[in-house]
Formats: C-alpha cells, structure tokens, sequence
C-alpha cells in the first residue's frame, strides 16, 4: 500500500548541552518516509531541542545529522526549509497581524509581488487533497490554536516538504480536534512523507504512531517498531511505554524514597477553595469550578498535561490574577486580597517561571532572598537598607540550602537552574508559612537538585504545613502526594487518593483517558 | 482680522504648509519602516541633520538641487549604517545609541558648517517651482498645492508607494512580520536582520531626503540644528499613525499647518505668540492618546533585538 | 572594581581621541584645543567658578533622570519640566519677595516649580502606568508642548512690563541663592550634591529605592513579589520629574533671576548621556556632570577665542557614549556574561 521506505533522517549520537543542562545526550534516531514517528517524553526529556536542531533553530555539539544518507548541518530555519523539512512549533509561529495567505506567503523573494492567485490555487489543492479547511482571508490573530495548526500544516505543504515535524500539536487541542490531526497525519503518511510527533499522551502516540521512540532526561531509553506496534495490542503497549517513561520501580536512578502518607485524617482542613473561576485567557483555559481542600501537613498532589490551567491555579491562589470564587486559609478569606497581603497570612507561592518572575537576574543572590520582603524588619528599618542583617541571614540561607554561588554579591541569574532554585525555595520555605503551592518545583533540574527539592517538601509537610504541588512528573506527585487532582482543560479531571494503583488512574486521567 | 481670509492670504497659508510638511512626511515615513521592522529608530533626528548638511554641501558645490537630495539621502543612510551595525547587528540599547547618534550628529553638522561656511554663509538660489498645468489655475488651492518644487510631489507620492509596498508586496510582508513576531519570520526562511538593516537604512534615506529638502528648498541655507526637533515630530507621526502612510501624511499636514499658521500671523501682524499655535498639534495628539490609549498599537517587537534560539 | 572605572574611564579617553582626529582634521591643533579648554573651564579662577556654579541644574536634572533610568522609565522629557519649573520659579519668587522673607519666598517657589513639573508629568505618567503607552513618545510630546508653553507663560502671562525685551519680572541678585565663601559660585551646586546623593543613597540603600527598581528590571518579578506597579511608576515620574523641575528653580532662582522668552538650555538632552556614562551612579555622576561643565564652560571660551564652536562638547559627549555601549557589550561577550545592558 505505501511507497517503498526511505531512510530521509539520520541523527547520529546527536548531544546538544545547554549551561548546566545536557538536553540530548547522544540521541540516534531515524525518519523514514511514509512513517508517523512519535516522539514521546516528559516536560525536560529534551524533545524540543531535537525539533530545534532538525529546523535549524540550534545546532548540534556532538554528533551527526545525516540527509539523505550525506551529513548536514542544519545551518538556519531556511535551510531547513530548502531541505524539505517543515516543522509545526508549538508555540504558533504565525504572525498575529498578517492574514493567513499573508503568512503563508511569507518567505518568498522581497522584491516580488507576493504570488497571491497561485497561492490560492494550491492551497485549494492541498486542503482538498487532505480535507482541511483553511479560510486564507482571515487574519491570524483570530484563529483558534487547531485553525492555526492546520494553518501551518498548509504552509509545510506548499514548500514541499518530505518531513513534517509536529511539535506537541495537540497539547491545547478539543478531542475532536486531536482526532481530525491524527487523521491528517495518517494521510500525510500515506503520501509517502515522513511525519515526526511529539506529544507526552500514551493514547495519541499508540493511535496515530507507526514508530515511537521514547525520550528521558536527554536520552533516548526505548522505541518501538512497527512490526511490534502491529503486532501487540494497544494496551500491551501502553503498559509497555508507561514503563519506559515512568520507569520499572528497579534500577532507577530518579527512584524516590515514597513519602510514609497519612491516613485520611479529620482534621478542619488549612485551606478551602470553592468555586474559583478564572476565564479563558491567550494561551490559557481558564478555571472553571475549581474546588478543594487540604489539610495541616498534607500534600495535594495537581497533575495534569502542561497548559491546562495549573499555572493559573497557582497565580488564582497567590492573588496574581484575579479570579472568582473562595479561596479560605485558616479560616481566613482571601479572596480579594493582594499578592502581598496573602503571603502575610501565611500563603507562599514558589513559581515555576525561576527567572522570568521568580527573581531578578541582575540583583544580588542575597537581595534576591528578600524580594517579597522588600521594606520589612529586621532588613530594613525605618526604609534603610540593613547590609548586615541581610548579609547575615542571607549567608546563613546559601549555608543551610546550600546555594552553590561564588559571592552572595553575585547577579542570581549567573546562577544555575538548580541554585536558582534553591533561592526560591529558600525564599518560601521561610518563617511563617502556612501553605506552599509548590509550581513544577523539579522541573529541568538534574539529578541532585531535584531530590534536594523533594526532600524538602517532604520537611515542609511534617512540619504541618500544606502543601499543594503542581507537576507533570508523575513519579514526584506519586512520591509525594496524600491525594492526587488531575487538571484537564481548566477543570479537576478527577481527585484519586495516592494508594497502591493510583498510578494507572492517574496515568489515565493525565494522558486523557477514563480513571 | 479681515486680512486673514483673503485669498491670497489663504493661498500663502496652504502653500507654506506644505512646505512645512514635506520635512515631517518625509521623517514620519523613513520612521514609520523602521517601527514596523521593530527598531525604535531614535537617532531620525541625527539622521535628519546629515542629510541637511550633505544635501546643502551637494547642492551648493554641484550646483544642483537634485545632486542635493541624493547626497543628503546619502548622508543619512551613512548615519543610518551606524545604527544598523551597533542596534541590529550587535543589538544594543536602540534609545541610548539613537540619543547619541542624534547628539553626534548635531555637534559634528554645526562643528563642519561653522569650519566652511560661519564667515560666508552662502545661499542656494530658489528653487524652480513645477507648475501643473490646469490644476494650479484652480482659485487659492491652484497656487498653494500646485506650483512646488518637483521634490514635493515625489514626496507626496511616496506616500502611495509605501501604502503600495505595505500592502502588495512581499518586503511589505516581511518587515510587519519582523516588528510583530520576529521569530515567525525567522522559521519561515527570512533573515530578520537584513530585513531591518535594510529598513533602517530605508530611513535613513528618507531622513535625510527630508533634511535635504529643509536645508534646500525651506531655507536655502544650512544653519546648525536647523532641524530643530522634526526628526523627533518623525517619531511622534510614525506611532501615531498605526502603520498606515496615509495617516503620516494627514498627521503632517496637519503640523504643517500650525506651522503655517504662525508665520503667516506674524505677516499679518497679529500680536498672539506663535507658540499658542505651535502646541494645538500637541494637544490634538495627547487629547487623542487620552481617549483612545494605544496598548495595542504598536509592533509588538519594537525596540527588542533580535537572536535566534533565544526564547 | 577595578574593571567598572576603567570602563567609565576608557570610553573618556578613546573618545578624546577620536574627538581630538575630528578637530585635527578641521585643522585646529587638538592639544592646543584640550589645553585651552582645561586653562578655561577648570585652571582660571572665573572659570572654575563658572563650572562649578553651572554644576547645579545639571546635577538635579541628573538625579531625577538617575531615579527614572534605573526603574526603567524612559523620561525624554525633562527639558519641558524643566522649563516650567524654571517659568514657575521666574513668575512667583520675585513676586513673593515683596511681601514675605527671602527665604520663605525662595522655599514656597521651590515648591511650586516642583509641583508644577510633577503636574506636567502626570499625563505621560497615568498613561503609562494603566495604558501601557510608550513613555517615549508621551514624554517627548510634553516637552515640546511644555517648551511652547513656557514660552506662552513668558510672552502673556508673566512678561514684565517695565522691560522692552520679552522676559519675565527679574530677582534681584540680593535675593538670590547666597553664593558660597565669597565666591560667584551658586550655593545651588552643594544643593544638587546633596540631591544627587540623596537620591543614590534612596536607589541603592532604601527599601522604596528596592522596589523602584524592581519594577524596571523586571515588571514581572514585582507583580510576583506584590508590588503595586502602577503606583510606583507614577512615583518614578514625579520624582524624576519634580528634581527636573527643581533644576529650572535652582538655575532662575540661583542664577539667571529671570527667564527669556525663548530661553532653552536644553540641559535634560545633554545629561542623559552623561547619566548613562555615570551608569545612573551617583557618584560618578557628579564627577561626569563637573566633567561636562568643565567641557561646557571651557568650550564656550574656546568657540570666542579658537574659533572651535562649542558644539565640539556634544560631538565628545556623544562619541563617549558610543564607545561606551560598545565596550559593554565586549566586555559582555568576551567575559559570556549575562548582563542588561542598562540595569
């Protein structure tokens, strides 16, 4: 039925480091022609830089990428374009102010009229050919995020490109919308072309993939052929990836010591949200009817895909966004209240964004202690600046976090991922705290950092704080969580206490299935 | 007051604001490619004064207003390649460089001007006027719109040329995709930073095509800081135009006016100060900013240097 | 540390060569010129004086331009607040000097040129903090707009009738800021120390100078610590733009006595280069606004006696700042530093 498979891509042991990060460590992988290739990992298994080095975006440090069987280097996106590989990032990568034939047209020669009726020809063609519908007259800004990616699609297509890279497409996608793209992509398949998907869900990888490779930490730690995919049932293989993914509980480096949980316990709970609602934003679901309730010293544990609200949750809770509904904190309401006001009742928020508002890159890792107590004795009395009192306790944070920075004087954003973090942690965890919401506290760390990190909410916990921890790291919240709530598309998909067999309900929940 | 409505009066008034405007214009236009590349393009007035000291130098000693404009375009663009290396390329801080640009350029223009000209101070003779035949003989809008210097009308029709470039080609695609979302632009084959050097440029040809009409044909004369603030009004038009040309144009005339206006009072020997008439255009911008805000207006990667990778 | 002075130092001494190339090339004897323009604005007693004394609105425009750059606010406009500082000053001391003591004429006219600038500054300064419009170009037209208007107050409202020249009521030099120890130095230069010290002190010690410039080096990470950032952008405003508006008082009330129609110094343009050169130091300020006086001064009894226009200070200034940001960005690049380019 297909065309006969060609070997179009080979990447050979390709390792790409980043300051403090090896985000591919020696990764080889081939893209057939004809073959839907998925490309499957956790937040940080270093997908997305592979997608940067096959379109050109960054460059290999080691390694080889091999066209057509002669080694390349993907020297700019044009390149990449001229070498027939098209890629649908997944952030929109469509100019908001353009309308979709403007964008599609962009890339031609400058000094030309853009070719608008020869567009619309082939476009027509195409959409036909694969039973897309794409209004070009409509302007970007105005499509939904699956209207964009057919959009992209489309302009793949009309540069003719042999390898069509789908960079987590479906993430923000409805399920109807997830079924037409897995459609499109079998017929793109059976074109004869090669297409790549990333995505994280077990279900869309085994429905619409002919090859899956699984990615961990950097490393490529399995794939699975077509013939094994042919040959085993869908539920065989689910089980088969989960254990790739989440690893065998043997032998693996990131196995955490399970957290001795409690039983359910009848004490008033520390905070309650009701309600809480938030509508949908940019890039964002929105909130819808959120409600939950931890308790002294309990760890509620929020999974989910990345984007479906869990970071809105979080600025809902700290009082960066404004939303409707209760939010109670030891009895105390603080809906209505600002960021600062909620942290005095004793509410800490240790965001996921480190650098971007977690700290402030060019201030001293010291001050950087101190952000969210700007003004507050005994640091600064009367307004002034006390050196020495925040010199003191800052010295005493880094010793007792174990912040690796030359100088307490040193610009935070010199530091690493992991000590920036343990900055903010430092930060949060100090006095008075009644509830942390802990936002994706491990993610991109290595190794040490990350058990550093967990080990420290386990502390917090015993010592009768409440803990709300945001992850997509299934093995953390299982570590960690009493109770586990999944997040789907702005709402609680399901809350699943944390006993032998929640890991497949949670599995399921986060990969889109019935718990 | 009679005075004021004659016709000639009124004639004289149109006349002089356009002449007034074609600086602004020509500014507001060479910004407004800049803008919508994503490069805050301060250092227009910097830009602005070279071409009016190369156009005058190359009108005066080519004997040729035409020789005049090309080296004052010229003289800007060699300004603008200043900005082009140390903003696009390097990407420093587009307001710093652009406030010294302007500054530099000031200095060095009066520094030349008062070495070769500060004893003489020669004069261009005036400029020929192109007369278009029918319309000009239309009644008080015939002599004001109709009998300028051929420079004008180009002017005027570069503000159809950029509408044309903006809508229907492929550069015009291209540098709102640089100033919007750069990295679209990026991944869609395009080199970013030739598409704004090659804007930036653009304006700084502009600029000094509009300084070089200053100097030439509004003055005759090249004195230090003679632009006095239009590259700066350049910046004003540009962002309040949102992109179109034809808003340019409108917003200069406008200007040119006021401008107008406070010369023409004085020859009327009306005894108000010019400045009352000098701030309406102001005020008329800030009472617009004040109704409507503008959160959205401009591009959304103005002022940012571009790098690819770098999220 | 070391490295930080030599990059305020070198970008100096690259410029005064490439300065000294341009008036080489003009044929003037760059040495010579150097020479005469220290003789000038630093070695002669009147000179000296007049550096010193010219010292004062230069240092108030630069700590209202310090406290604006480092919480990220683009103030372009300090030339209008300026001026209507200064109007505000020429309008109300010599007239409250007739009925209440010099030094409470002085004080309520301080105030109000303060207050006066810190109004002009309100506009660009709400539409910032709850529009988001760009600074520059608000600030920009208000200081057009303010030039013209100060030109508006001088010419109808304020204009002194016993005078044929247009210009506003005149202080008598009695009344004036006393000048210091005997000299024709304006008590106005201890005055801007003080301020400029002041306000580098509020920036780098205080917890209100902590937040300021939290709110310009990430706005983000102030929404996320708490901070009202609407509110303290407005704060950056009206400071930055009352100190501008202190400058003009200081300059009327220490010095000029009155202000001509169509008088602009345009001192808020020349400084904020030099307030990047400082790099919103304090400290280094004063010594690069003394610098620039000197400059200034000098260069002025140099374009009488050498013929070299004092323009050239510009083109110095201008060509330093240049040099300046280029060796930022070297040093960046060659160390693989992280680091803004303004903090």
């Amino acid at each position: 039925m297909n065309p006969p498979s060609q070997d179009i891509i080979i990447l050979d042991q390709v390792t790409k480091r980043f300051p403090g990060v090896v985000a591919n460590d020696s990764v080889s992988l081939t893209i057939r022609s004809g073959e839907v290739h998925v490309l499957l990992g956790e937040n940080g298994a270093g997908k997305s830089t592979l997608i940067d080095m096959l379109s050109g975006v960054q460059q290999p440090d080691e390694g080889r990428i091999l066209v057509d069987g002669s080694p390349t280097r993907i020297q700019s996106p044009r390149h990449a374009l001229a070498l027939g590989i098209g890629t649908v990032f997944q952030h929109s990568m469509l100019v908001p102010s353009l309308t979709v034939a403007e964008n599609l047209l962009l890339g031609g020669p400058w000094w030309q009229r853009p070719k608008s009726a020869e567009l619309k020809g082939r476009a027509a063609a195409i959409s036909a050919q694969l039973g897309m519908s794409v209004d070009l007259d409509a302007r970007a800004a105005s499509l939904s995020l699956g209207e964009q990616q057919q959009v992209e699609i489309l302009r793949a297509q009309l540069r003719n490109s042999r390898v069509l890279i789908l960079d987590e497409s479906t993430s923000m996608l409805t399920p109807k919308g997830i079924a037409e793209l897995g459609a499109l992509m079998r017929r793109l398949a059976e074109r004869g072309q090669a297409v790549i998907f990333i995505t994280h869900k077990l279900k869309e990888a085994v429905d619409f993939g002919d090859r899956i490779t699984v990615l961990k930490l950097g490393r490529k730690v399995g794939e699975i052929a077509p013939e094994k995919m042919r040959s085993r049932g869908n539920d065989e293989i689910i089980s088969d990836i989960v254990e790739l993914m989440f690893g065998k509980r043997s032998g693996d480096p990131e196995t955490v010591q399970y957290r001795t949980r409690r039983g359910s316990s009848a004490e008033l709970p520390l905070i309650e949200v009701q309600g809480v609602e938030i509508a949908p934003g940019p890039g964002h679901p929105g909130l819808f009817g959120i409600n939950f309730s931890v308790a002294p010293g309990e760890v509620l544990g929020i999974a989910g895909i990345d984007g479906n609200g869990q970071k809105q949750l979080a600025e809902a809770l700290a009082g960066q966004l404004p939303a409707n509904g209760s939010i109670r904190l030891a009895g105390t309401e603080l809906a209505g209240m600002p960021v600062g006001r909620r942290r005095m009742a004793g509410l800490r928020y240790l965001t996921d964004d480190r650098l971007g508002e977690g700290t402030v890159g060019s201030f001293p890792v010291a001050m950087n202690f101190f952000l969210k107590e700007v003004g507050a004795p005994p640091y600064w009395l009367r307004g002034f600046e006390r050196p020495g009192a925040i010199a003191q306790r800052a010295a005493e944070l880094i010793k007792q976090f174990d912040v690796r920075t030359p100088h307490a004087a040193t610009p935070v954003g010199r530091l690493s991922g992991g000590n920036i973090q343990k900055v903010l942690l430092a930060r949060e965890l100090a006095d008075g705290a009644k509830l942390i919401v802990f936002n994706k506290p491990t993610y991109g760390l290595d190794l040490a950092n990350t058990l550093n990190a967990r080990e420290l909410i386990k502390e917090v916990a015993a010592r009768g704080i409440g803990v709300i921890l945001i992850s997509t790291d299934l093995e953390e919240l299982l570590a960690l969580s009493d109770r586990i709530a999944v997040m789907d598309a702005g709402r609680i998909a399901g809350t699943i206490a944390n006993y032998d067999g929640a890991r497949t309900s949670v599995g399921r929940l986060m990969t889109g299935l019935a718990a | 007051m009679n005075a004021l409505f004659t016709q000639v009066f009124i004639s004289a008034l149109l006349f002089g604001a356009i002449t007034a405007a074609v600086p602004l214009l020509l500014a507001g236009l060479g910004e407004q490619m800049s803008e919508k590349s994503g490069v805050l393009n301060i250092g227009i007035e910097g830009m602005m004064i070279s071409g009016a000291y190369g156009g005058f130098l190359g009108a005066y000693y080519g004997s040729s207003l035409w020789l005049g404009f090309l080296t004052g375009g010229f003289a800007g663009m060699a300004v603008a390649c200043v900005m082009v290396l140390l903003c696009v390329r390097l990407g420093l801080n587009q307001i710093v460089i652009g406030i010294g640009i302007t500054l530099a350029c000031e200095g060095l223009t009066a520094l030349l001007h008062h070495f070769q000209f500060s004893r003489t101070y020669p004069r261009l003779e005036a400029a020929d006027v192109t007369v278009i035949p029918l319309l000009s003989d239309i009644p008080v809008l015939g002599p004001a719109l109709f009998k300028h210097h051929l420079i004008v009308y180009l002017a005027v029709a570069m503000v159809f040329v950029m509408s044309y470039i903006y809508r229907h080609t492929q550069l015009g695609l291209n540098l709102q995709a640089a100033g919007d979302k750069p990295a679209a632009l990026d991944v869609a084959g395009v080199d970013v930073v030739r598409t704004r050097t090659l804007a930036v440029m653009t304006t700084g040809f502009m600029a000094g095509l509009g300084g070089a009409y200053l100097a030439n044909i509004g003055a005759g004369i090249f004195v230090p800081y003679i632009t006095n603030g239009a590259g700066f009004l350049g910046i004003v038009l540009a962002m309040l135009a949102r992109g179109r040309p034809i808003w340019v144009l409108i917003g200069a005339l406008l200007f040119g006016v006021c401008l107008s206006l406070t010369t023409a009072m004085q020859v009327a020997g009306i005894n108000m100060p010019t400045d009352v008439i000098q701030m309406l255009p102001f005020l008329a911008v800030m009472t617009m900013l004040m109704i409507f805000g503008r959160r959205a207006s401009l591009p959304a990667a103005l002022g940012l240097p571009y790098q690819r990778g770098v999220r | 540390m070391g490295q930080r002075i030599l990059l305020m130092v070198g970008p100096v001494l690259v410029a005064l060569v490439i300065a000294g190339a341009i008036l080489a090339a003009a044929g003037v004897d760059p040495l010579a010129y150097y020479g005469y323009v220290l003789q000038r604005g630093l070695f002669s007693a009147v000179g000296i004086q007049q550096t010193l004394t010219r010292m004062a609105p230069l240092l108030f425009v630069a700590a209202g331009l310090i406290i604006a750059f480092r919480a990220g606010i683009w103030n372009l406009g300090t030339d209008g607040q300026f001026l209507l500082g200064a109007v505000t000053a020429a309008a109300s001391a010599p007239w409250l000097v007739s009925f209440v003591p010099v030094w409470l004429a002085l004080v309520i006219s301080f105030i109000l040129s303060a207050t006066v600038a810190v109004i002009w500054s309100l506009l660009p300064a709400l539409l910032r903090a709850y529009q988001g419009v760009n600074e520059i170009i608000t600030t920009l037209m208000m200081t057009f707009l303010g030039t013209s208007l100060a030109n508006v107050l001088v010419k109808l409202v304020f204009l002194d009738p016993s005078t044929t020249v247009p210009q506003t009521r005149t202080l008598p030099v009695a009344d004036r800021l006393p000048r210091l120890f005997g000299t024709t130095v304006s008590s106005g230069l201890i005055m801007g120390i003080i301020v400029v010290i002041a306000v580098h002190v509020m920036m780098t010690r205080t917890s209100f100078g902590l937040r300021l410039r939290m709110v310009g080096a990430s706005p983000r990470a102030a929404v996320h610590a708490g901070l009202g950032v609407p509110g303290l952008t407005i704060a950056v405003f009206a400071l930055s733009a009352g100190l501008a508006g202190l400058a003009g008082a200081v300059d009327i009330i220490g010095v000029q006595g009155n202000v001509r129609a169509d008088w602009n110094p345009a001192y808020g343009m020349a400084v904020i280069p030099v307030v990047f050169l400082a790099r919103m130091n304090g400290f280094a300020s004063i010594a690069f606004v003394f610098l620039f006086s000197v400059l200034s001064i000098g260069g002025e009894s140099a374009a009488r006696r050498l013929g070299v226009p004092q323009d050239f200070t510009l083109v110095f200034v201008a060509i330093t700042l240049i040099v300046l940001a280029l060796a930022e960005y070297y040093t960046q690049h060659s160390g693989r530093m992280r680091k803004p380019v303004t903090p």
